[in-house]
């Protein structure tokens, strides 16, 4: 009866996707609960910002580097044909600020960050350190997934902010020193047409969107990673794809709503 | 006698309608070593996860101190498992944090205490079990068997009343054997605890346990004293104790007739 195989399968994903949502968002509401001891004890959130944030510095200055030389060369290019070379400076800032500093540092961060903070609690889940927890009296959410959770939030921002600046540094060498636009129209251009509120905050509201979403995911897939070397190496794939693609959806709609019209 | 301090009656447990423990009634008494063993897949893992309140009977109960385990809330839980002490497998220490401060995560996490007398309580727990140099090494650093030791000196770090081990001979060189076995009975007998050895190493547990029950087929087939088991005519205990190849646990796993899966039936 291939029929009745096909409609028993769809059956069990669909049941298997609604309880893992809801199995998702448990795990999520209970992270967001047992937060407070997390802050009480600040320390440990810190120590996570660098496994997260600072061991993430490298990828994401370089990244930041060229991704701005780039949109150096490629905006000069264009702007030169309207005759508009020294609107770069607006160019490189505003793609950067509002764009691609949250965007592609998100996308560097599941990757470098959120896949070792999968691949970290999938191997404590697999070696019973969860559970040694668990049995010492310890609440391995409010111990081990709290503090992740909140270092990568809070570093996601700094270090969207870190890659548009180095992303305009970038742009300024190409721009200016290398192609020779006009400094003090590169930086006065930039300093008229980026808004803070505007440009800025937004850009910061959606690295902090993003920072929420990639580590939601990327915890979410280690503690529920099965205990063996496939389930890990499985869940740390899938936080990488997951987080891209919710880090890309999630930029269409907050770019709606923030620059509809502007 | 005193009232048991562990009282395991008539549990029963089934992963879905797979019926795992059927029945199961035991006591264990304070400042006792008990062994609980069996072959693999025979459902002792399960009984150690009950009595440590991981999962909860599909029928019987587990008390501890009083204190039925599954009706108790996840606060009553912590607090009942602040009293307990358990060793994983393979010690299960937290790869990120020195040798010390495994040690010190419980003293740290549910005391107040200072940290220089968290360092001399740490240094005494190592000492107990010969790793004091050891204190600032990684568990990566360390060797199977001190790995062993070190989790044990974790697993007493708040002097326990219960101690629970699983396994804790699983993949120890004799040497190891011998120091991780005579460290559970010297730990258990200075702290005035009780503690019980999931495990199926015999020869080990026969030299340092009180009283031990057989698990097979998710029921308990024999129990007693290390003499009245290794006097046991029992044909299972004789099996297991002797590491027979055949016997009530058969060599051969069920199937068809061999000459006709050979191709020569008549």
């Amino acid at each position: 009866m291939p029929i009745a195989n096909s409609l028993r399968t769809i059956g069990r994903r669909s049941v298997n996707a609604v309880w893992r949502t809801g199995y998702a968002s448990r795990f999520f509401v209970m992270t967001l609960f047992y937060s407070g001891t997390s802050f009480k004890r600040f320390r440990l959130i810190v120590k996570e910002m660098f496994s997260s944030g600072v061991m993430s510095l490298i990828i994401i200055l370089v990244a930041g580097m060229f991704v701005g030389m780039v949109l150096g060369l490629q905006g000069y290019e264009t702007l030169k044909r309207y005759g508009s070379e020294s609107a770069l400076g607006s160019l490189v800032a505003l793609s950067l600020v509002r764009e691609l500093g949250p965007v592609l540092a998100a996308l560097l961060f599941a990757s470098r960050a959120g896949s070792a903070m999968t691949a970290e609690i999938g191997l404590m889940k697999a070696t019973e350190q969860i559970a040694a927890m668990e049995m010492m009296a310890v609440n391995p959410i409010a111990r081990v997934v709290a503090p992740r959770f909140w270092a990568g939030v809070i570093s996601m921002p700094l270090l969207a902010a870190m890659f548009s600046a180095m992303g305009v540094f970038g742009g300024y060498v190409v721009g200016v020193v290398v192609i020779g636009v006009d400094e003090g129209s590169f930086w006065s251009q930039m300093q008229a047409s980026v808004d803070f509120q505007h440009d800025v905050l937004n850009g910061v509201i959606k690295s902090f969107v993003f920072g929420l979403a990639v580590t939601a995911i990327a915890l979410f897939e280690g503690y529920d990673a099965p205990p063996t070397a496939e389930g890990v190496s499985g869940a740390t794939t899938r936080t990488v794809v997951q987080s891209s693609l919710a880090i890309l959806m999630l930029d269409f709609i907050l770019t709606a709503f923030m620059f509809q019209g502007a | 006698m005193s009232a048991p301090l562990v009282e395991v009656r008539d549990v029963n447990f089934a992963y879905d309608s797979r019926p795992i423990l059927k029945g199961i009634n035991m006591s264990f008494h304070k400042g006792k070593l008990i062994a609980i063993m069996g072959g693999s897949g025979c459902g002792k893992t399960t009984l150690f996860r009950l009595i440590g309140g991981a999962i909860k009977p599909t029928r019987g109960e587990v008390r501890i101190d009083g204190q039925v385990m599954h009706e108790l809330d996840q606060q009553g839980l912590y607090d009942m498992r602040r009293k307990m002490g358990v060793l994983f497998q393979f010690g299960a220490l937290f790869t990120d944090m020195s040798v010390f401060d495994n040690v010190a995560f419980q003293m740290r996490e549910h005391t107040d205490l200072p940290e220089e007398v968290i360092r001399d309580l740490v240094m005494m727990k190592l000492h107990a079990v010969g790793l004091r140099g050891t204190h600032d090494l990684m568990p990566a650093e360390l060797s199977g068997g001190m790995a062993r030791r070190v989790a044990l000196a974790r697993t007493v770090a708040l002097d326990p009343m219960l101690i629970l081990y699983d396994e804790p001979f699983a993949g120890l060189d004799p040497i190891s054997l011998t120091v991780v076995g005579q460290l559970i009975r010297k730990l258990n007998d200075a702290l005035g605890a009780t503690s019980v050895i999931v495990t199926h190493d015999v020869q080990e547990s026969l030299k340092i346990v009180d009283y031990i029950y057989f698990v097979a087929d998710g029921v308990i087939v024999a129990e007693g004293t290390p003499d009245e088991i290794r006097a046991s005519d029992k044909p299972f205990v004789h099996q297991f104790v002797h590491g027979e190849m055949d016997g009530p646990v058969p060599f051969h796993y069920p199937g068809g007739d061999y000459r006709q899966d050979l191709g020569v039936a008549a």
